[in-house]
């Protein structure tokens, strides 16, 4: 693995860090694939990761969010094992999927209020909550509609907003932008980083736009083959490959040895097209 | 002690939460409960009134029309929840399934849940039938007991199947497999039951399949509820105890399966 990382370190904070992965291994027959994954995230960080399809990092993901049980190691979310308190880290983290996980045969309000009651906030804060992510994404006007009439951002937002609700100290966000149009994606981006400016929420996601990592991560790590192949803030990663002026493209490329929207399974294509189609 | 009780709490209001939603979403589209009246319908007005006249089926004292009845309500319940593990399927491809996973809500209370508002969904059912049954002269047990297990009898009995829908949907994954599957399954189960016709006139292998079909033990149990005769094969009690074991058993079942939709 290639580091890169003298610049913002987080690790000089003296608080713990929201997630620490140790050795996090998922192997599925003969095939590894997340390889000893070892990555710290501090509090309050922007974090992406980045990575064609089939590096690991849906995998990855689905390992931090307590759905698949690693083959081995451990990570730690706000202190809690993935594997021995899969409950409170549950509680501790919002995620939302790469797919459509907003009920189109409920109202916005609705999709808001049945996780409301799912994640225990008391009955007197529930409306109050809700009013307030809302607002706070623009959807107000529309909570009463029902979620299969809306926009591919509108619903990208009500998933964020749901997300929200319990105010979780992370949020894992598995391609948040795939499907939107460029103005949806600035549109979500924008609620994202005020999120994280308001609340302090730390951001992991993953994505293969090089153009958000470069906007928004404070630190960017690049998965190949299921492992780490470089870490670190974007100029350091870019600086990486030498004098001159590199994009991060190129530093893709240069450690994954190939272009970033290429490779995955059949399943994994189908899925990010179908999720495309649903949101355009 | 003290911590079983909010545990027991907590879990029942879980489980009601996605009932609820569930249900909601009928309140926005009530389509599906008009299409599903056809079915027992056809079955009560086209196959119950040519048995009946035909004279080949033997049910003691009673009506073949008034026997049927019950039979069709249960087929009605079956024919609804096997389906179910489709909408499971939909929900795992959208990613509706990882979202509720990663919710700290007990995989045991989103399985249940599902199921009750499969079996508060078939409850239309049993409306259609009982209008139907009046309109065919059918004497039916109109005490608040007999409707009340009737209405018991149906969610569980919905909660039973759908749960094993679910279950089938966690092992198979994709729509195409899971319609073959559950035509394989429906009609099996249907007809080794004592849903239109007494298990007596079954050879003695059909006979013994017929008495560990879960349906069989519904249908008896609405038999006894519905019809003022309250004819019974093996006694309400019976009835629920089997139809409860097995609910039980497939909650458990799809509660550790359930998970698996999200890998």
């Amino acid at each position: 693995m290639h580091y890169a990382w003298n610049g913002n370190d987080f690790s000089h904070i003296m608080t713990p860090p929201i997630l620490e992965t140790k050795s996090l291994t998922r192997r599925f027959g003969t095939f590894t694939a997340v390889d000893t994954l070892d990555l710290t995230v501090s509090r309050g960080e922007i974090f992406g990761l980045l990575g064609s399809n089939g590096a690991g990092k849906t995998t990855t993901i689905k390992m931090l969010t307590t759905l698949l049980p690693p083959s081995f190691g451990d990570a730690f979310v706000a202190g809690f094992s993935v594997i021995h308190d899969a409950v409170k880290v549950r509680r501790a983290i919002g995620y939302v999927p790469q797919g459509v996980s907003a009920d189109g045969s409920l109202t916005g309000y609705e999709n808001l209020l049945i996780f409301a009651k799912l994640y225990d906030l008391p009955r007197r804060e529930q409306q109050a909550r809700i009013a307030e992510v809302l607002e706070y994404m623009g959807l107000t006007t529309d909570a009463g509609r029902l979620v299969a009439e809306f926009s591919g951002g509108m619903i990208r937002r009500l998933e964020i907003a749901q997300s929200m609700l319990h105010r979780p100290q992370l949020l894992i966000l598995d391609e948040p932008t795939v499907g939107l149009d460029p103005i949806a994606r600035d549109e979500v981006w924008k609620h994202l980083l005020d999120l994280r400016t308001r609340n302090s929420t730390t951001l992991f996601f993953t994505t293969h736009y090089m153009e958000e990592a470069e906007g928004y991560c404070d630190r960017v790590a690049i998965m190949h083959q299921g492992k780490i192949a470089a870490l670190g803030t974007c100029k350091e990663l870019e600086g990486l490959l030498g004098k001159g002026s590199h994009s991060l493209n190129e530093v893709f490329t240069h450690f994954a040895g190939s272009e970033i929207d290429t490779g995955g399974s059949f399943h994994e294509v189908a899925a990010e097209r179908a999720t495309a189609q649903r949101m355009g | 002690m003290t911590n079983i009780l909010p545990a027991i709490t907590g879990f029942l209001d879980k489980t009601f939460v996605i009932a609820e939603f569930e249900l909601r979403k009928l309140r926005h589209d009530y389509t599906e409960l008009v299409t599903r009246a056809l079915q027992p319908a056809l079955w009560l007005l086209i196959f119950g009134q040519v048995f009946s006249h035909s004279g080949t089926m033997h049910t003691g004292n009673i009506p073949y029309i008034d026997f049927i009845a019950p039979g069709i309500l249960a087929q009605s319940v079956l024919f609804v929840a096997i389906f179910y593990g489709i909408n499971v399927i939909w929900e795992r491809d959208l990613g509706i399934v990882q979202r509720f996973l990663v919710s700290p809500t007990p995989r045991a209370a989103l399985v249940l849940g599902k199921g009750f508002s499969a079996g508060a969904r078939t409850l239309s059912q049993a409306a259609v039938v009982y209008c139907l049954s009046l309109l065919l002269g059918v004497k039916l047990d109109w005490s608040p007991l007999a409707l009340l297990n009737v209405v018991v009898i149906v969610i569980l009995a919905a909660t039973m199947f759908s749960t094993f829908s679910l279950i089938i949907a966690c092992i198979v994954k994709t729509r195409e497999r899971f319609m073959g599957v559950g035509q394989v399954l429906t009609m099996p189960l249907f007809f080794a039951s004592n849903a239109i016709y007494p298990t007596d006139m079954m050879p003695a292998w059909l006979r013994f399949i017929s008495h560990i079909n879960p349906l069989t033990y519904v249908v008896d149990g609405l038999r006894a509820s519905m019809l003022p005769e309250g004819i019974s094969t093996f006694g309400l009690g019976y009835d629920y105890a089997v139809i409860g074991v097995a609910t039980i058993i497939l909650v458990w079942i799809g509660s550790r399966l359930y998970p698996h939709l999200a890998l």
